[in-house]
């Protein structure tokens, strides 16, 4: 028996029928989630800058005590029941889509060391034959520095995977995706 | 300073054979060009943040969410069509009770939303979506009709073969899969720039279900098999690496 693994196929331009109404999340965090407020704003765009208003974006991350609420992590720290740590947005018609969430404690890695905060995040888009995925780090983080993952990113594009604090808006990230162009993304092959 | 933690035990899931996968960039489907990254992927070997993910969809599942043919007050429009099949990881064993989500056109090759301008009718009766989970074993099954081809803006006269988009999750955000499922005997599959920019014919045939008799239901129902093999892990892990 063949288990070759299905290969992917893009998620076109119609997903939004397929993932409407409850699986749709844009808050991550609930109001009562312990942890830094975020509010986080993504804009995706191709070319130089054409925003893409068909891409979908999911996130997953860890509570504010860098635990993920999954069997597979075997940390002994608490999880809270009611937050899952997963998102999903289509972007509108200014390539946009927001999270409501709380920035993540730090996850070990796997030389036991640190991991500076951050999202694991999925790119999906027509025109993509492939899910991209990629990582959102806060700017500004000094352990950031010291982050195995963003260490094995040339420098300059090192800031493709930063979301920066929106002057005169508490709480509120930008985080730009370029599917190309010459600011593209930094995007693993995980 | 934060004291370092105790390494977490990691074990990997496997790596993709790149001939069983579509590039990202396929000059055949135009889209890619305009969209498709250009700069290497960087290798991340998988951390507690990859081999975590969402279990996820569990308490949002309605009675008909499966059955995409009652889900209005009459019937739609086509032929009924059963599409059932398992989810298995890489070693052939079942992943079970993890979300499955389609998505497709209506008899007549339309979907119900805004931005699709084929000149076809939209049926009251269809909305083109469903969900489900796989059971203990990874068996899963949708009561559906069969999607129509569709005219599309890729090339001159360019149509999509008849599909239904499938999306999984698996056990992990290294496990996510979003794919589309074809028709045996579609006669516009091998025109296909979407599945053929996977390189190896092999793993194209992955995405085509199989006709299948035994499971073709007497004055009601033709069956179709499409298993989905998700990625699956190492046997062994890594730890402290």
């Amino acid at each position: 028996m063949d288990y070759t693994p299905t290969p992917s196929q893009t998620v076109g331009p119609f997903f939004m029928i397929g993932f409407a109404g409850p699986l749709l999340i844009s808050h991550i965090a609930a109001p009562g989630v312990p942890g830094e407020r975020v509010k986080l704003v993504c804009t995706v765009f191709a070319g130089e800058n054409q925003p893409v208003n068909d891409a979908l974006i999911e996130i997953w991350q860890a509570n504010a005590e860098g635990k993920y609420n999954h069997s597979g992590d075997p940390q002994e720290k608490p999880v809270d029941p009611s937050f899952l740590g997963f998102g999903r947005q289509g972007t509108d018609d200014l390539g946009v889509c927001v999270f409501h969430t709380i920035k993540p404690g730090r996850v070990p890695a796997n030389d036991g060391s640190l991991q500076a905060p951050h999202l694991v995040v999925g790119v999906f888009t027509r025109g993509v034959l492939q899910r991209l995925p990629t990582r959102i780090y806060f700017a500004g983080d000094p352990a950031n520095d010291s982050d195995p993952v963003l260490a094995l990113v040339p420098a300059a594009r090192r800031v493709t995977l930063l979301a920066q604090p929106v002057p005169g808006e508490p709480e509120t990230w930008r985080f730009d995706v370029h599917l190309t162009g010459a600011r593209e993304t930094v995007f693993f092959d995980i | 300073m934060t004291s370092p933690a105790k390494p977490p035990v990691i074990t990997p899931y496997r790596r993709l054979d790149p001939k069983t996968q579509p590039p990202l960039l396929y000059e055949p489907y135009r889209a890619s060009v305009e969209r498709a990254p250009r700069k290497p992927l960087i290798l991340l070997p998988q951390t507690l943040s990859e081999i975590t993910g969402p279990v996820y969809g569990h308490g949002d599942i309605q009675a008909t969410d499966n059955d995409l043919t009652r889900q209005h007050a009459g019937e739609p429009q086509g032929q009924r069509i059963l599409v059932t099949g398992r989810v298995l990881d890489d070693a052939g064993r079942p992943v079970p009770h993890t979300l499955i989500e389609i998505w497709q056109a209506n008899a007549a090759g339309r979907y119900i939303h805004k931005a699709d301008r084929n000149a076809a009718p939209l049926d009251p009766n269809f909305s083109g979506t469903g969900r489900t989970l796989t059971d203990a074993q990874g068996h899963y099954r949708f009561v559906t009709i069969q999607p129509g081809a569709y005219p599309w803006g890729n090339h001159p006269n360019a149509w999509r073969p008849r599909h239904i988009h499938f999306s999984l999750f698996g056990t992990a955000f290294a496990t996510r899969l979003v794919t589309q499922m074809y028709f045996q005997g579609d006669p516009l599959i091998p025109f296909d720039p979407l599945l053929n920019a996977i390189p190896e014919e092999k793993a194209r045939e992955r995405l085509i279900c199989k006709f299948d008799p035994n499971l073709t239901e007497p004055d009601w129902a033709l069956a179709y098999r499409f298993d989905v093999i998700l990625r699956g892990r190492e046997a062994t892990p890594f730890e402290g690496q």
